[in-house]
């Protein structure tokens, strides 16, 4: 399919604008833009059907089942779609006064008291942009903690679990801590024998998600909890696998001080194909005066920003936080109300569902009832058959369904993490049963069909050897490079060796 | 209402097929003492009718653009989004996916964010864009730290005259990077190179916004220069829509570009979510944060996009990432992609211009009412700095009570301007808007 | 190609995967052919410069395929007189051939006694057996 600069044409364009009569200022010269960028020249229509084209070359969660582990791939509600178009939200600036945006203010309270009471914790900003975000910002909070009491020299190590997602370890440099890492025990929870070893007086927190990684809820939390609170310091809760627990368990109780929740994951923000999110920071009453500033606060009927913050970190985005998502997920608490313990508990089902019809056919780590999402391993496909997670998951393409999260937790080979959200169908869960049941026939009978695989998609396997190597990041216009008409490679494509 | 599509039947069904016989028992592993046992205190559930019902009523206690004639801006403006963005922005394929991990799933994605990073690399005369930040005030904190690890460096210069949110976001970022913040004052409404050049000794990079926070445009070739006589790599905070009439940063020598690209295909939506851009020389190409599309070929040889140099993000690199970002803000960008694609390069070129006419129309019948512009020596491009001798505070609030709301009190972020507004001149504002303005403002 | 599974008898060995050719007071340093199976094709090789000292056991340089990043491991100390540019331009070539035109660096032993330390191919072969 062409690029949309291929299909430009000198003199058209897309859209008019209004000219007004009056003259226009001179740009000093040295300012000036010499060449004109080349930006598409297309009409309307041909702009529209390019993009219509794009899109129907994509998976999304309204296409089909996504059971993407770690990511909540839930039913996005079009009613929010809606909402957030309104002129009262979608055209308001942020620098309205705030007797002018008492309506977004409101919202945005309410939405921070709705996550309090599902964290089981006292305050909450809305402002980080992303999970990874509120990370950083929770990290940055514990300096603050530190630094007020006078630790911050001596706290510089954070603890994180093997089976922890990459944005922990990077956030925590990107926080200026030193990394250690705590194992797994053959049960799927922390080893709590080698926290022992790592927690000292130098140790400033904790980062962990509870359910982990493998779907698995840390029996030995509370002892965990009474390790780190031991020796004064804090425990930080990363909200990926909220879905797990809402309603059914609070970080806030597990002892977690500062928790992080993913809006576009528990609370249905749509991912866009990489983004936009959410990742408000909810944490206990003594680390609330470091919040990120302005917050939010009720005052008498009305609602205001305090800025007067002194012990604030600082911002850690623009303005309050990225406000549409907020309206999205604000509506779809509101949709469930206490019945978002439901949500939780037939996320918990489904999985749970899954898990005891694939068991054995695959390899299972740990045998344990699982939680929002499970973890296999195509081990021995691969020991007998050659056939690897890599494959199956091009496989099921073929299916109609997007695969599940490979490779991943690392402490699992040939993983396959799997996480098919509470608004499933069973019809659903079936019909992906019997697909992954199919794979591992096909793996005994016919393993060529499946490395092939995918066989219906845009585009066959994709050379990312090619890509790392040449690193053509841009359209190159009359000086683009034609890959496709180099001679095919002959070596074995890297994206088949997997992790 | 709820999004579940279980029924009774199907819950037992897939109860015994697990080998349990209730729901609670799914969830033995979780010691007592931490179970949750009572309700959520959350408000009652509301179906859809009901809650559009009150989602409207929190809606129309919001005084938007469509109800007040609003010349604020200072960061987000009220540019026209074109019908086209939301009908593609709606397409569910693109609404619903995940990021990109599987190529053969999403060469839709795959090809928006690879023709996106084309353009803004167009628009910016650098040779490598990511799929996006945050927003502006972010990808300024990430500039600053491809800057210390590609020089070793471990102060940045930042100008006064960069957005106030910018600067405080960089400082709030600054301890955990290691980093020491030094600011070079306005003067007059813009940065003095030779200032610029003394205070970046041993700075990693230096930033300043163009056109910048007073809406004035900076000598920016010579900030670029001063920076490289440092030895500090020159980082231009740029506004998209500007860069039809205003020459990339890429030619006049910045090493990377940033910005905020709402002014490209986002609403305000009271700030959010938006998306930061980041580009850069094919230097720093290997510690660009953020995801970033390439171009390969399948086993077929058909062309394709992949996500590639993934060995520098998160997943793979850990601790040693070049940043720990994973969600992004793409469909943001791709919004942005649209609208500049409806644009074109002539409609862009337009769009600068008539921001540049509207915003010195506004200038000239503000000073023939008698009022004093803050910088009156400088060419600005969609906003200006106006003095309206008295609080200007005071003015905002006597304009909006008549209809007007004239722009953003500078007193609150500069010393010496508590007089000053800055107000914002889009293509949404026509010379009969801008004689209400000055009536507003002169009454 | 990938070459096949080799382990040459006249070369010494670190448990973390590299080898060293000992030349007098010179040796020539890789990585062995489990280490590049294991990365899969290397897209990119980031070596250290010419003059730089590297050191016993720490990292000298990092090696890349799509999917993964490895540090390679120096098992003898010395100072860099020679990094193989071929291998930086074309990082393909360590698994096509890892104990020849696939060398990374080549130093000057500053520790030469160092060598006692590393491991035969027995002793190697042994620690792939374990991985």
């Amino acid at each position: 399919m062409k690029l949309i600069f291929e299909k430009s044409q000198p003199g058209r364009r897309g859209g008019e604008l209004p000219r007004p009569d009056v003259p226009t200022p001179e740009v000093p010269p040295e300012l000036k833009r010499d060449r004109p960028p080349r930006l598409p020249e297309l009409a309307e229509p041909e702009i529209l059907r390019h993009f219509t084209k794009l899109s129907t070359r994509n998976f999304g969660i309204d296409t089909g089942f996504y059971p993407l582990g770690s990511c909540t791939m839930k039913y996005n509600p079009r009613v929010n779609e809606r909402l957030v178009m309104l002129p009262g939200f979608r055209d308001l600036h942020p620098y309205q006064d705030e007797d002018g945006s008492q309506g977004a203010l409101e919202l945005m309270w309410r939405l921070q008291e709705a996550l309090i009471e599902v964290s089981g914790l006292d305050a909450c900003s809305l402002q980080p942009a992303a999970g990874s975000q509120g990370e950083l910002t929770g990290l940055m909070l514990m300096r603050a903690y530190f630094a007020d009491r006078g630790e911050a020299e001596r706290r510089d190590t954070i603890v994180t679990a093997d089976t922890a997602h990459g944005t922990n370890p990077a956030s925590v440099t990107m926080a200026g801590y030193k990394l250690a890492k705590v194992r797994t025990d053959p049960r799927g929870n922390v080893d709590v024998a080698h926290l022992r070893e790592l927690v000292d007086e130098r140790t400033a927190g904790l980062m962990l998600t509870n359910p982990s990684t493998l779907g698995l809820f840390d029996e030995h939390i509370e002892e965990i909890a009474a390790i780190f609170h031991e020796v004064g310091a804090l425990l930080y809760y990363d909200g990926a696998n909220l879905n797990a627990v809402c309603g059914i368990s609070r970080p806030g109780d597990m002892g977690f001080d500062i928790v992080h929740i993913n809006l576009h994951k528990t609370f249905s923000q749509p991912h866009g194909g990489g983004g936009p999110g959410g990742g408000p920071v909810v944490v206990r009453d003594t680390l609330e005066p470091f919040l990120p500033v302005p917050a939010v606060v009720k005052d008498g009927d009305g609602f205001r920003l305090d800025h007067d913050r002194p012990k604030s970190i600082g911002k850690v985005r623009g303005y309050t936080g990225p406000f549409g998502v907020f309206v999205r997920s604000y509506a779809y608490i509101r949709s469930y109300g206490p019945g978002l313990r439901e949500m939780s508990e037939t996320a918990v089902l489904n999985a749970n569902y899954l898990l005891a019809r694939l068991k054995d056919a695959y390899d299972l780590p740990f045998e344990r009832l699982c939680m929002h999402e499970f973890v296999l391993s195509a081990r021995s496909l691969k020991r007998e058959h050659g056939i690897s997670a890599l494959d199956v998951a091009k496989r099921l393409m073929d299916y109609g369904f997007h695969p599940p999260t490979i490779y991943f937790p690392l402490v699992v080979p040939e993983a396959l993490m799997i996480e098919p959200t509470e608004t499933e169908a069973k019809e659903t869960l079936d019909e992906f049963t019997d697909a992954m049941l199919a794979i591992v026939r096909e793996a005994a009978e016919d393993p060529d069909v499946i490395k092939e695989a995918p066989h219906g998609r845009p585009v066959r396997r994709l050379d990312e050897v090619k890509a790392a190597k040449r690193a053509i990041v841009k359209y190159g216009f009359e000086e683009h490079a034609d890959l496709s008409a180099e001679p095919a490679e002959a070596r074995q494509l890297e994206a088949q060796k997997g992790a | 209402m709820s999004y579940l599509s279980l029924t009774d039947r199907d819950r037992e069904e897939m109860l015994a097929a697990i080998g349990v016989s209730s729901v609670e028992e799914l969830f033995r592993d979780i010691p007592a003492g931490v179970r949750f046992h009572r309700d959520l205190d959350l408000e009652p559930a509301l179906g859809e009718q009901e809650l559009s019902r009150h989602l409207e009523e929190l809606a129309a206690r919001n005084v938007d653009t469509t109800h007040e004639l609003s010349f604020l801006g200072a960061g987000i403006y009220d540019h026209y989004v074109p019908a086209i963005v939301d009908a593609v922005l709606q397409r569910g394929e693109f609404l619903t996916a995940y990021t990109p991990y599987q190529p053969e799933l999403s060469q839709g994605v795959l090809q928006a964010i690879f023709e996106y990073q084309t353009a803004i690399c167009e628009l910016t005369g650098m040779d490598v864009s990511n799929a996006s930040g945050y927003d502006g005030t972010t990808v300024a904190a990430d500039a600053c730290y491809v800057a210390k690890h590609a020089t070793g460096r471990s102060k940045v210069v930042v100008t006064e005259a960069t957005n106030p949110q910018v600067r405080q976001v960089v400082k709030t970022y600054a301890p955990g990077f290691g980093l020491e913040i030094v600011e070079v004052p306005h003067r007059e409404g813009v940065t003095n190179p030779d200032e610029l050049r003394r205070a970046a000794a041993d700075a990693a990079c230096v930033i300043f916004q163009q056109p910048n926070f007073f809406g004035c445009l900076e000598p920016a070739p010579d900030l670029a220069a001063a920076a490289h006589d440092a030895e500090a790599i020159p980082v231009a905070h740029v506004d998209l829509v500007s860069l039809g009439v205003l020459e990339a940063p890429g030619v006049y020598g910045c090493g990377m570009a940033i910005g905020e690209g709402q002014s490209a295909g986002n609403y305000q939506s009271f700030a959010g979510p938006h998306y930061g851009f980041l580009a850069a020389r094919n230097d720093f190409i290997r510690r660009m944060p953020g995801r970033i599309v390439g171009e390969t070929v399948d086993t077929a040889g058909e062309r394709g996009y992949v996500l590639t140099l993934q060995t520098r993000e998160q997943h793979i690199r850990r601790e040693k990432a070049t940043s720990n970002i994973t969600t992004n803000q793409t469909l943001l960008a791709l919004a942005g992609l649209v609208h500049l694609s409806w644009l074109g390069p002539e409609g862009l070129r337009e769009l600068g211009e008539t921001c540049m006419g509207l915003c010195d129309y506004a200038k000239r019948r503000l000073v023939a009412a008698g009022f004093e512009l803050a910088f009156p020596e400088r060419t600005t491009f969609k906003e200006f700095a106006v003095r309206v001798g008295r609080s200007a505070k005071d003015a905002v609030a006597t304009a909006r009570s008549r209809g007007v709301h004239p722009g953003y009190a500078l007193g609150r972020d500069f010393a010496g301007l508590d007089d000053a507004l800055l107000v914002a001149v889009t293509e949404q504002r026509s010379p009969e808007d801008i004689d209400r303005l000055v009536e507003a403002l002169a009454a | 190609m990938a070459a096949t599974e080799t382990y040459p008898e006249d070369l010494k060995y670190h448990k973390e995967h590299d080898w060293a050719r000992i030349d007098g007071d010179e040796a020539v340093l890789g990585i062995t052919w489990f280490a590049q199976d294991s990365l899969g094709e290397l897209v990119h090789y980031e070596a250290p410069n010419e003059g730089d000292t590297i050191s016993k056991d720490s990292s000298y340089g990092e090696v890349e395929s799509v999917k993964a990043v490895s540090e390679v491991i120096a098992p003898l100390s010395g100072e860099v007189v020679e990094v193989n540019r071929k291998v930086v331009d074309e990082p393909e070539t360590v698994n096509e051939d890892p104990y020849g035109e696939g060398w990374l660096i080549r130093i000057r032993l500053t520790e030469p006694s160092e060598a006692d330390a590393l491991l035969d191919v027995a002793a190697y072969k042994q620690v792939v057996a374990e991985s």
